[in-house]
């Protein structure tokens, strides 16, 4: 390849507080036009901002699950631009002071991707074209968003699919957004230029608000090739923005480098600066649950998963937790991970259901079954119809499972059964005792049909050696 | 002739039922109808809301309960303080026929103490001016000359206390702009420590210098009233939490340390060196210890007031582009061009220079020489008012170089303007609390004024500074009063 991409991403991510960053209004998607709105949040005059201190907490959790430093001192500072979905005609944001710096996020291709820094600010309101004229719902204004912004470390169109992939699944997973694309609640910049492989950067584009990985993909594709196409043909790239028009299949021009905003920043002298003590940092660092990448290692590692089950466990935070609780006491924890892929994910049909996974059992219910199993009490199918029973009402196996069921398996039985196999088939276990150790599966399969399939072939075994070498 | 509180004397008319509040309001109102026009103090009126709230004001005063002092006394805001119901427009076009939805914090508070409103009071526009000649309905004048300007910005609130056509009222200080006119109109202005009033509802002009406060008769009915509207605002961050310090305004200053910084007494006339080097000799004779220093970062002052006010007020008003609410232009073409239009239309000339100046000082490649400077510089005036105050309780100063000038001379020479604010700013660019009260009058028998500050949350103790002074010179300014009954 003659050129290599060169990408950088900045991200928004909607933090899911209840309230906006800097008013009591609701959060919440929707609702009629301009209704989730009071004095602060539409900029009357007079009013003023005041800092949500759960937005600080998110961002802030949002920074450690990404490997970031965390600002002791940081400031809000004013980014002004007219517009009429921005009442205010700033936006409060953060400029030279973010809470979160130097992170980062691995990919499955070894690569690293820098995170230059996290910060928090507000969203802006929505313009509305209807009837031939444009109306303002201030409803978003002023809900809290972070921006994630890497390093242009990205050197595919599917790695940045990756990233942003895992960012989400990320920032679900710490609960401080819900990611919905098609809402808007995540939504992406795109910073795109091509280089000779280990030279200096070439001049980058940026496409505005992708909201959605499909386009994201086929606009950093198409915009490669294009610059490529420029650079091969003697031209020069020009630094602009520009945006995907998914109707044309194409990236087109919205404004020069000469028409950018010159946003004036300075320090926004309505809110103080924002401390966080080493207290409250510690405080919030114990309320990041392990994440997935991590969970993985540790049950491939230590519980010996095969790796695509273990990712998809751990993708899912109620699940990877059902699962964590219900390997306890076992003795191979790749069969309660079967039962979880087997069994338990039919029962989620969308990813949003997998996320949220109300598991309609306990997990020690699960443990339960699979220590029967492992004690030989029942075989794999029993296990399976009995867990198919738990999870269809929620009640644990001792409502599905017999007496009988259980007390046919226990080793005075099965040494009964194994006595009789030896007897009817003496010629089979004169073989055996001579030296054709192949022999036995014959004796294990009677045994087997004398249990009516409940027997542990195991444990079968282990009688029947005991019987023929006395 | 001692000096008594206009609040407390009618205060006391109310409780021993010598008069209603709802005839005290009339009395106003009366007041008002007759001299408003040649005063211009108010821009708008809520007499109907007013005589009402007297009449709520007089059952509880009939029930014979203990009530607060300003219960059931008229009173005056500046037109930028937000107000449910009542236009609120900052003397601008702009916010022709806005109304707000919510009350300022310190409405609130007033209220709840009883206050009756009677109306707002002129300003420049947009707190930008030094003479309320910027407004865009009419100039207020001064009630001791009417051919001079009132000051400003909120030269409304000082003319309507000085003729008593309010017996109090609040305005705002961005850089001198309650004590400049209580000064050029007679009475006290004092603008307490930044953080210690809410800023919420004040439509802004500069929000880290913005701070309101009264204007008032005397030194003890700014006490009164500083009591009723200070404290911490959970919707205000920049507001302080600590508690505020009872004022208590009995009792000498013997052995206290006033410093006299030389750069403020030597750019003013004679007439005003004079009325403050006898108020010096007043102070001495109470016991203080009066010290000339030097304050060599006062220099400073106007231009880091000038650079930081107006980046900020380039931000604060942006937002008025006519499609939410206020003035909108009639003709346009575009989106574009009825924000320009609206715009062009609806500010006036000193707004405009303001806001531009702003824009350009917060500008790409700008920013660094003039905006960061200045916040710098900033640091270095509150160190060195910090060093003062190791040694000092209170810094005295002329209030302005000058007394009150006829109308027209402001708007002829906007930056000769600028430069009458150069002893005010500096309580605004560093915090402190500042009082303006009269210490003389010249030879045309205009009302001189000195200023007091104190150390940051020192507002109690600046105040009774000030009060002894008031006590021990008496009345050192003619006193006018529009108000019969």
């Amino acid at each position: 390849m003659k050129y290599e991409l060169v990408v950088g991403l900045e991200t928004h991510a909607e933090l899911s507080t209840k309230s906006k960053i800097f008013c009591g209004c609701t959060t919440q998607f929707g609702g009629e036009p301009n209704t989730h709105c009071c004095p602060v949040c539409i900029g009357l005059p007079g009013a003023l901002p005041k800092l949500n201190e759960k937005v600080v907490d998110y961002a802030i959790m949002a920074g450690l699950a990404t490997n970031c430093t965390i600002s002791p001192l940081s400031r809000m500072d004013r980014k002004n631009y007219v517009y009429p979905d921005l009442p205010k005609a700033y936006q409060i944001s953060q400029y030279d002071l973010p809470l979160c710096r130097d992170g980062h996020i691995k990919l499955s291709t070894g690569n690293t991707i820098r995170i230059n820094r996290i910060h928090i600010e507000e969203d802006a309101g929505k313009l509305v074209h209807e009837r031939g004229t444009t109306y303002v719902d201030y409803n978003r204004g002023g809900v809290p968003l972070i921006e994630i912004v890497s390093e242009p470390d990205f050197r595919s169109a599917d790695e940045a699919r990756e990233y942003m992939e895992k960012l989400a699944l990320i920032l679900k997973y710490i609960g401080v957004s819900d990611c919905k694309m098609q809402e808007g609640s995540l939504r992406c910049d795109v910073n795109i230029s091509v280089r000779k492989p280990g030279g200096p950067f070439g001049t980058r584009t940026e496409i505005k608000n992708m909201n959605s990985l499909a386009f994201m993909v086929k606009a950093i594709e198409y915009e490669y090739e294009r610059q490529v196409d420029i650079l091969e043909s003697g031209g020069k790239i020009i630094q602009e923005t520009r945006r995907w028009n998914e109707e044309d299949k194409c990236t087109e021009s919205m404004r020069s480098k000469e028409d950018a905003h010159d946003y004036r920043y300075f320090p926004e002298p309505d809110l103080v600066n924002i401390v966080i003590t080493p207290e409250h940092l510690e405080r919030l660092k114990n309320t990041i649950p392990e994440l997935p990448d991590s969970r993985v290692e540790r049950y491939t590692q230590q519980w010996d998963l095969p790796p695509a089950d273990a990712a998809l466990i751990a993708r899912y935070k109620p699940i990877a937790e059902f699962f964590e609780a219900a390997v306890q006491g076992i003795q191979k924890p790749r069969t309660v991970s079967n039962f979880i892929v087997g069994q338990i994910f039919g029962l989620f049909a969308t990813e949003e259901e997998r996320a949220e996974a109300h598991i309609p059992i306990p997990p020690q219910y699960l443990s339960e079954l699979v220590k029967l199993l492992e004690g030989g009490k029942i075989n794999s199918n029993q296990a399976k119809d009995t867990l198919k029973k738990m999870l269809d009402t929620g009640k644990p196996h001792t409502e599905f499972l017999s007496e009988a069921d259980l007390a046919g398996l226990d080793t005075h039985a099965l040494e009964a059964m194994a006595r009789q196999a030896i007897e009817q088939n003496p010629k089979i276990s004169a073989d055996v005792r001579s030296g054709n150790d192949k022999a036995i599966n014959a004796l294990i399969g009677s045994v087997m049909k004398q249990a009516k399939g409940k027997a542990n072939p195991k444990e079968a075994e282990a009688i029947l050696r005991k019987l023929l070498s006395e | 002739m001692s000096v008594s509180s206009r609040i407390r004397g009618l205060h006391e008319l109310l409780a021993a039922k010598k008069i209603s509040a709802a005839e005290l309001t009339k009395a106003y109102r009366s007041a008002i109808e007759k001299h408003n026009e040649a005063l211009g103090a108010y821009v708008s009126t809520s007499f109907e809301t007013a005589e009402k709230a007297a009449e709520q004001a007089d059952k509880r005063i009939a029930q014979g309960d203990e009530l607060p002092l300003l219960w059931g006394i008229p009173m005056a805001l500046k037109d930028n303080i937000s107000t449910t119901g009542l236009s609120t427009t900052c003397c601008s076009k702009i916010l022709s026929g806005y109304t707000p939805i919510y009350d300022a914090t310190l409405w609130e508070r007033l209220k709840a103490q009883g206050a009756v409103l009677l109306g707002k009071t002129n300003m420049d526009e947009f707190a930008m001016g030094s003479s309320t000649e910027t407004s865009c309905y009419f100039p207020a004048r001064n009630p001791h000359d009417p051919t001079r300007v009132a000051g400003g910005s909120s030269g409304g609130s000082a003319s309507s206390v000085a003729a008593n056509l309010a017996a109090y009222s609040i305005g705002s200080d961005t850089g001198g702009s309650i004590r400049q006119p209580a000064s050029f109109c007679g009475i006290v202005g004092f603008k307490p420590t930044y953080g210690r009033v809410s800023r919420y509802g004040l439509i802004a002009y500069a929000s880290s210098l913005d701070q309101m406060g009264p204007l008032a008769p005397t030194v003890e009915d700014a006490a009164i009233i500083y009591s009723a509207i200070a404290g911490y605002d959970p919707k205000d961050s920049t507001s302080s939490q600590l508690p505020v310090s009872p004022v208590d305004l009995s009792g000498d200053i013997r052995g206290l340390k006033i410093a006299l910084p030389q750069e403020y007494i030597s750019g003013v006339g004679e007439e005003a060196k004079a009325a403050i080097l006898a108020a010096v000799k007043t102070y001495e004779s109470l016991g203080a210890i009066v010290e000339e220093i030097s304050l060599p970062s006062a220099s400073y002052s106007l231009p880091v007031y000038y650079i930081l006010a107006c980046a900020e007020a380039s931000s604060n008003l942006a937002r008025y582009d006519g499609i939410r609410y206020g003035y909108k232009a009639e003709q346009y073409t575009d989106l574009d061009d009825m924000v320009c239009k609206t715009r062009t239309q609806g500010f006036g000339k000193e707004v405009q220079r303001r806001i531009l100046l702003g824009n350009y000082v917060l500008s790409a490649g700008y920013y660094d020489a003039y905006y960061k400077k200045a916040q710098n510089l900033r640091r270095v005036i509150i160190r060195d008012i910090e060093n003062i105050f190791e040694k000092y309780d209170a810094i005295l100063t002329p209030t302005v170089p000058s007394t009150a000038f006829e109308l027209g001379f402001a708007p002829s020479d906007p930056v000769e303007t600028y430069l009458t604010d150069i002893c005010t700013v500096t309580a605004n660019i560093a915090g402190l609390p500042g009082i303006s009260l009269p210490c003389g009058t010249d030879s045309k028998g205009l009302p001189i004024g000195m200023q007091l500050m104190a150390k940051r949350f020192e507002d109690s103790r600046l105040l009774k500074i000030a009060h002894a002074y008031e006590q021990a010179a008496g009345e050192v300014c003619k006193k006018i009063d529009l108000l019969n009954f």
